[in-house]
């Protein structure tokens, strides 16, 4: 009995999971080909909906993660008399892991879950099977803009939350807590480097891709009425943010070892 | 003197060759048998559930059959991928049940939407269609309008002059007149004799309105449990001596229903008076 649940339910998982692959790759297949003129003139419209309107409340929540960090490791650092070394410990872990996971999972919520709803009414109001209908691919027409719309603008929007995070931090330091400015940023500058903002903004490309095809392949299939599209937009806030945790871990993993590949000598920064 | 020769049926536009359709266990096409002639104006009627929406649906791809195959100019189509189905699909127009215009579209640009697609058309090529499109269907005002701004009877004169941008060589109608009040489900009817007429269209039309299918349909097919019971023109439906097409023509419900409906009462009223 419980075999055979256990059966049913991880064959039901990974058909789900071979939709999904198929429907990635055939946005992947348009953005490469594609998607013509209807879908080109939408991807600017999503631009502005995912990105510009996400923007404030990034950059927000990034102002406010600099500042917390600088609280909590101002005591600690300050016993050690290091105190002027937290912008470095501020800046990198903002930059590599908290700017992109964080922004990641604000455009989750915001983006993902509203991608979703839209998709699904439009299924339950027939629309993308009269788009089948009259020829027209949908996803070609409706998941291929949205998702390169993500793509492009989630490294923006992680900029513009480091951005935030490091002014954030650096307020918190230096205004409040009296930090010398000067030795402040030396240090941020010394633990800084290219590889650092590269890991950081490559990482979110991929949470971007992930919320973007997870958001409009659960708005594709999502059930019947009201309740089907309220179902398929939790799955897909759900499904997205524990994507960008597990993702994240991987990524860390993969592209600390692309470093330690390439320069062999260096330190790790964190 | 050489006699004529015999003149063979036409060849039908479109066969379904025992279609059989379910969704989990409950079978929706059982067996499905029906030939549709060019330019002839069908309408399948039958009670809700019986499949006629999944019919119309498996003529153009939108679900696959199970079992059974479909013909459509004596080709079959029931196993080619979604790419392979796009050139079929074009030769198709079908209106929706709601309408299923596209919400974040002007009305012109709903109608210019396959014409922007599939053809070579020049903006003002297009503008030019879709009004001519609009006027059509009675309805040239309403192009800088948002769908939400609409009746629901314009909402489907609009879908329908979508459905018809292409020039389609058969449209297919699903439950164009649900949901109208009989003023405007008349104007819907007209409307689809008209583009008969006009376009020399093949028409498909699913309804459960009576008063519609024998307006519009010179052939009338029933459906129940999945399968085609009756054929025939509006006439033999009327005096059809079958007593389930007759009592679904006539509108009335079958004895055992009434029979269910006296049982249930009976049992109200007992709970209500209480055991004794």
């Amino acid at each position: 009995m419980f075999v055979e649940t256990l059966g049913r339910k991880s064959t039901k998982a990974l058909e789900e999971l071979g939709d999904y692959s198929r429907f990635a790759g055939r946005i992947v297949y348009w953005m490469a080909r594609g998607p013509g003129k209807f879908a080109r003139r939408q991807l600017m419209q999503q631009a502005y909906e995912i990105g510009t309107l996400s923007m404030p409340v990034v950059m927000v929540t990034g102002a406010f993660i600099g500042m917390v960090l600088a609280i909590e490791m101002y005591p600690e650092f300050r016993t050690f008399g290091m105190e002027t070394h937290i912008g470095g410990v501020i800046n990198v872990s903002v930059i590599k892991q908290i700017g992109p996971v964080l922004t990641a999972v604000m455009l989750a919520g915001r983006v993902g879950g509203a991608l979703t709803a839209e998709l699904g009414t439009m299924k339950v109001t027939e629309q993308i099977d009269a788009l089948r209908a009259m020829a027209s691919d949908p996803i070609r027409i409706l998941a291929t803009p949205r998702v390169a719309a993500c793509l492009m603008m989630m490294p923006a929007l992680t900029i513009g939350s480091d951005l935030l995070g490091i002014a954030g931090g650096y307020f918190m330091s230096v205004t409040v807590l009296h930090v010398d400015a000067g030795d402040y940023w030396v240090n941020a500058r010394n633990a800084m480097d290219n590889y650092t903002v590269f890991s950081g903004l490559i990482k979110s490309m991929f949470f971007g891709l992930a919320i973007a095809t997870i958001g409009c392949y659960k708005g594709f299939n999502c059930g019947s009425g009201a309740q089907g599209v309220g179902r398929a937009c939790t799955e897909s806030f759900v499904a997205s943010f524990v994507a960008i945790l597990v993702m994240n871990f991987f990524l860390a993993k993969m592209l600390n070892d692309i470093f330690t590949m390439i320069w062999p000598n260096a330190g790790m920064t964190l | 003197m050489t006699t004529p020769a015999i003149q063979p049926p036409p060849a039908p536009l479109i066969r379904l060759h025992e279609v059989h359709k379910a969704f989990g266990s409950l079978v929706v096409l059982n067996g499905l048998n029906l030939e549709v002639q060019p330019h002839e104006s069908l309408v399948v009627v039958g009670p809700s559930g019986t499949g006629k929406s999944v019919l119309l649906k498996h003529l153009v791809g939108l679900l696959r059959p199970d079992a059974g195959a479909i013909y459509f100019k004596g080709t079959r189509i029931d196993q080619l991928t979604e790419q392979e189905w796009d050139p079929i699909r074009r030769h198709f127009g079908f209106l929706f049940q709601m309408g299923a215009l596209f919400d974040s579209l002007s009305v012109h640009d709903n109608i210019a939407f396959p014409l922007r697609e599939h053809g070579t058309f020049s903006e003002a090529e297009i503008s030019d269609i879709v009004c001519a499109k609009l006027r059509m269907v009675g309805l040239e005002s309403t192009a800088k309008k948002m769908p939400g701004d609409l009746s629901g009877g314009q909402k489907k004169r609009v879908a329908l002059a979508r459905a018809i941008a292409l020039d389609p060589e058969v449209v297919l109608y699903d439950e164009p007149t649900t949901g109208l009040d009989p003023i405007r489900a008349d104007v819907i009817n007209e409307l689809i004799l008209k583009l008969q007429e006009e376009l020399q269209v093949t028409s498909i039309v699913v309804t459960h309105d009576m008063a519609s299918a024998f307006k519009v349909g010179n052939r009338l097919v029933m459906l129940l449990e999945g399968k085609v019971i009756a054929t025939g023109t509006p006439d033999d439906f009327r005096h059809s001596t079958d007593d389930r097409v007759l009592r679904f023509v006539q509108g009335r419900a079958s004895p055992e229903d009434l029979q269910a409906l006296q049982r249930a009462s009976h049992d109200a009223q007992t709970i209500q008076r209480g055991p004794g």
